[in-house]
């Protein structure tokens, strides 16, 4: 594929909106739970959008930590996802045209997943931003944050590891 | 395993383990006023002496890879967190409130796609101020984990009359 040099900036903006916009709805939860991404440059920044079914203490009131830690599971598996899906759009050729027909490399497969509960979650939209602490060829280490109204007061914050995807001929030599 | 019809009258009702009706009745109490475990059908099957047992049905909008149906991670560390509260809870130190410090997850293999998912949490001790629980996550054979977890749990004390207490009080736990 040989895309045009001087290709007008809303061009790129539509295509890279549009591939980070099939790799986060094909996920049936990351819809059910209503998380969202808002992207700048290749830097994502996940939202979780508040409703009351996400609640587990309806004293407080106060988020599920099923949900902290889902949403922080997510945040944390969409941004390995899209580093490795900007790195193939970005090349350009046959891996960036099969990205642009929505064929997307496996999701890295989650090893371990380790949730710091640092304060409840308040009834209002949460924000995450996960950070590659490392991405090898098999395995990868991701830390990610997750806050409300004060970025530098987190709720809860993670660390986990993941199996990255292998292309299908890996394994095969000794 | 249930509660004999003759247990003396004022014995300490964490001594003999709940009836399935009363486990039943505690999940509808608790469960049903929790958004996020009504949401997913999240249900307590077995709840006595530091060791509880939880299920949650599946669901296709809990999917998190469509190429394989498997539910999303996610909705493990929802169960396995919930579970191993509800096991803090029933732990005989009878702790009035409970949360979640920190939890670790460990992902075993695929859960089977279309099936339903069980969580055993056992709280295997308690100090003045933290819990401890193990918890795997499984759809029938509790050997065959889908994933493991080890976490520390909040313990407070002073709120033994906590609205949450008082609701396991009441529901006979």
């Amino acid at each position: 594929m040989s895309r045009p040099r001087d290709e007008p900036v809303q061009a790129v903006k539509a295509r890279r909106d549009a591939a980070l916009g099939r790799l986060v709805g094909g996920v049936p939860f990351v819809r059910f739970l209503d998380v969202r991404f808002e992207r700048m440059g290749d830097e994502l920044t996940a939202r979780l959008v508040f409703s009351n079914k996400i609640i587990g203490n309806p004293y407080l009131p106060a988020i599920h930590g099923g949900v902290t830690g889902a949403f922080l599971e997510i945040a944390a598996q969409i941004e390995l996802a899209w580093q490795g899906v900007w790195a193939r759009m970005e090349a350009g050729g046959p891996e960036a045209e099969a990205i642009e027909r929505g064929e997307f490399p496996p999701m890295p497969k989650t090893i371990d997943f380790t949730v710091d509960y640092l304060r409840s979650g308040l009834p209002r939209d949460a924000y995450a931003r996960a950070v590659i602490n490392r991405a090898g060829r098999r395995y990868a280490s991701v830390s990610v944050e997750a806050w409300q109204d004060r970025r530098d007061l987190p709720f809860a914050a993670a660390t986990g590891h993941f199996v990255m995807p292998q292309p299908p001929d890996a394994g095969t030599s000794p | 395993m249930s509660r004999t019809p003759d247990a003396p009258e004022g014995a300490d009702p964490l001594s003999t383990p709940p009836t399935p009706e009363e486990v039943a009745e505690i999940s509808r109490r608790f469960f049903g006023e929790i958004p996020w475990a009504r949401e997913l059908g999240m249900e307590l099957t077995y709840m006595h002496q530091g060791v509880a047992v939880m299920r949650v049905p599946f669901d296709a909008r809990l999917v998190g890879d469509p190429a394989t149906g498997v539910v999303h991670g996610g909705i493990l560390t929802g169960l396995l967190d919930t579970c191993s509260g509800a096991a803090v809870m029933s732990h005989p130190s009878a702790p009035g409130e409970t949360a979640t410090i920190d939890l670790r997850i460990d992902y075993m293999r695929p859960a089977r796609p279309g099936a339903a998912i069980q969580a055993r949490a056992e709280c295997y001790r308690t100090t003045r101020s933290v819990a401890f629980v193990r918890a795997a996550a499984f759809e029938e054979d509790p050997d065959d984990p889908v994933a493991t977890a080890a976490g520390a749990f909040v313990v407070q004390p002073s709120s033994v009359n906590g609205p949450l207490a008082r609701r396991l009080k009441e529901a006979g736990a």
